[in-house]
């Protein structure tokens, strides 16, 4: 019998985001995960990680038991080293300062494509999702790491609607979109760590999280999965990367 | 005077259409921008704006949002506005479920990450009832700048490629004259009148924002007129002994309305957090049933109360004292 994990599937997605990031880069996170697993990483490994959010914060140190509902509430700007308006720290991407963008996903395609606007045909919408906030811009500017729960629904052949754009049919058509270098980076889901083919761009497995087989993931994914040729398995997270996040979030807000 | 002429100054035009330059420097040309005491109530604030207008809403999301000018204007029976702002959030639900806006031109529309899709938007626009054009945030902001830089629009690098761009005729790919280069022009967004809630200003109109600016300034640039909600009204001599922290200036500003505690349930940087029982309680009730929801939470909070401190008081003592405790506590170290 496999022991039961002692993590949920939001807790390791967190631990193995901020694992993504490496001490001196710029990071823009997005809410949700991307704030708690950028915050996790500055009191781990990275104590020189500089956290922008879309709202204007430039280096924020978000306290614990206190994240902000939204990356543009007052508790996003605790110890930064400014504050600016979110037109100017949005630009900030596009001059070309930030190391890596991270976010959330509602639903991804094999080219890493996000949707977070429509479920169905845009002109007659099942659903009218929320739409892309700064998504569309960090996934065009920069490099990016999405951090998402793994379900077939949500991992497809084609998003139903292009929101914020990974490597759009996959090739160069990203480039030919007129979309700077950049685009997704890594994907991290409770189930796996995915990057991209450095040609075809398709999404690829690169490693196994603990005690996921290949056959789990791809009975969980929509479409037929690549994968690296050195697939390894992921180190669990250790006690002292769970007992800091969940000092971070004792509420549970985003790790439940 | 100011209804009349507010009237006559509606353009009325297909969102995305460009403003003339020659039109958007005449409206301004009309403007009386001599240094004048331009305090009012919450109820004639709202009388400057008329059914149609495109309204620039200040702040983001949850904070700074113009609220109790939003639930005045919700009082007032305004109909047909066709609203902006960079993020929407529950004052989108107030808009739409009460028919003051059919209209609303955002990057990202939902109560609150914490909660979900917002059923109130889902019905509203899902049925056709009212209109949600989705622009990258970005996009929102350089349309703003666009509008306060006195350009009919901006080149930006994002959005290509996206089904937003799609979804944009208005919105032009260009290739660069001077590097070959594909991009964006996003067109200037120049309101018909702009509401930005601030900490203080003067009986002038000269604002201090402390915190988070979002894309405040450029809004009441880019506005054919400014409407300031502001949680205190401050001497000019204050405001003079820190020109610094003046982020607009008065001759931007048309009208002054002082409004304590005038973002409720949302927050305002240093003085008070979101009221989130309040908020709690709200998106049950509407996401629980959008429409008769929705009804029973404007007939009791917004229709029922006789003022807007009524309102406060609904919201209860309590909370709000936990909410400004909340609030102050950004300063501590």
């Amino acid at each position: 019998m496999i022991e039961a994990p002692k993590y949920t599937a939001s807790e390791i997605i967190t631990v193995l985001s901020a694992r993504q990031l490496k001490d001196g880069q710029i990071v823009f996170a997005g809410i949700g995960t991307p704030l708690l697993a950028a915050t996790l990483a500055q009191r781990l490994h990275c104590p020189g990680l500089t956290i922008l959010f879309e709202g204007g914060v430039i280096g924020a140190f978000v306290e614990p038991g206190k994240l902000p509902p939204s990356t543009n509430d007052q508790r996003c700007t605790k110890r930064a080293n400014m504050v600016l308006g979110s037109a100017d720290v949005l630009l900030l991407l596009q001059r070309g300062y930030v190391d890596v963008g991270f976010m959330g996903g509602a639903q991804i395609d094999r080219y890493g494509n996000l949707n977070s606007s429509y479920i169905g045909d845009p002109a007659k919408p099942k659903t009218r999702l929320p739409g892309t906030g700064g998504g569309n811009d960090i996934a065009s500017l920069t490099n990016m790491i999405v951090a998402m729960k793994h379900e077939k629904r949500r991992f497809v052949e084609k998003v139903d609607f292009i929101t914020s754009p990974g490597f759009i049919r996959g090739n160069n058509t990203r480039a030919e979109s007129g979309l700077p270098e950049g685009g997704m980076f890594r994907v991290i889901t409770e189930l796996a760590v995915f990057s991209f083919d450095d040609n075809s761009r398709e999404m690829k497995v690169l490693a196994l999280n603990p005690g996921v087989t290949k056959e789990n993931l791809q009975d969980n994914t929509g479409f037929d999965l690549v994968f690296d040729k050195n697939v390894t398995v992921t180190e669990p997270p250790s006690n002292q990367e769970l007992t800091t996040l969940r000092v971070l979030d004792p509420d549970r807000l985003f790790i439940a | 005077m100011m209804q009349t002429s507010a009237n006559k100054e509606r353009m009325n035009v297909e969102p995305g259409t460009v403003q003339s330059y020659e039109e958007l420097r005449g409206r301004l040309a009309r403007r009386d921008r001599s240094l004048r005491e331009k305090v009012v109530t919450l109820e004639q604030a709202a009388s400057f704006v008329s059914d149609g207008m495109s309204v620039g809403i200040g702040g983001s999301t949850m904070s700074r949002t113009p609220m109790a000018l939003i639930w005045q204007l919700i009082r007032a029976g305004k109909k047909d506005l066709s609203c902006s702002r960079c993020i929407v959030s529950t004052d989108g639900d107030l808009l739409f479920g009460s028919g003051a806006a059919n209209h609303i031109e955002t990057s990202w529309f939902a109560q609150g990450i914490l909660w979900g899709l917002s059923k109130v938007m889902r019905h509203n626009v899902e049925s056709g009832a009212c209109r949600y054009d989705e622009w990258s945030h970005m996009a929102m902001g350089m349309r703003y700048r666009a509008g306060g830089m006195g350009v009919p629009f901006l080149p930006i690098r994002s959005m290509l490629g996206s089904g937003v761009a799609k979804q944009r005729p208005e919105a032009k790919e260009f290739d660069c004259p001077f590097t070959g280069e594909k991009l964006l022009l996003v067109p200037a967004l120049n309101p018909d009148v702009a509401l930005i809630h601030v900490q203080r200003c003067d009986a002038y109109g000269n604002a201090q924002i402390d915190g988070l600016q979002f894309m405040d300034i450029d809004l009441a640039m880019a506005a054919n007129r400014v409407i300031l909600t502001t949680e205190r009204i401050v001497s000019n001599d204050q405001i003079r002994r820190a020109p610094d922290q003046t982020k607009i200036p008065f001759f931007c500003v048309d009208a002054v309305v002082e409004v304590p505690y005038g973002s409720a349930p949302h927050e305002c940087f240093g003085v008070y957090e979101p009221m989130m029982q309040h908020l709690e309680m709200y998106v049950a009730q509407v996401n629980g049933d959008p429409i008769a929801g929705m009804k029973k939470y404007l007939d009791d909070y917004v229709y029922g109360p006789k003022s807007w401190t009524e309102f406060l008081s609904m919201i209860g003592v309590g909370e709000i004292v936990a909410a400004s405790r909340r609030g102050r506590s950004i300063f501590d170290d």
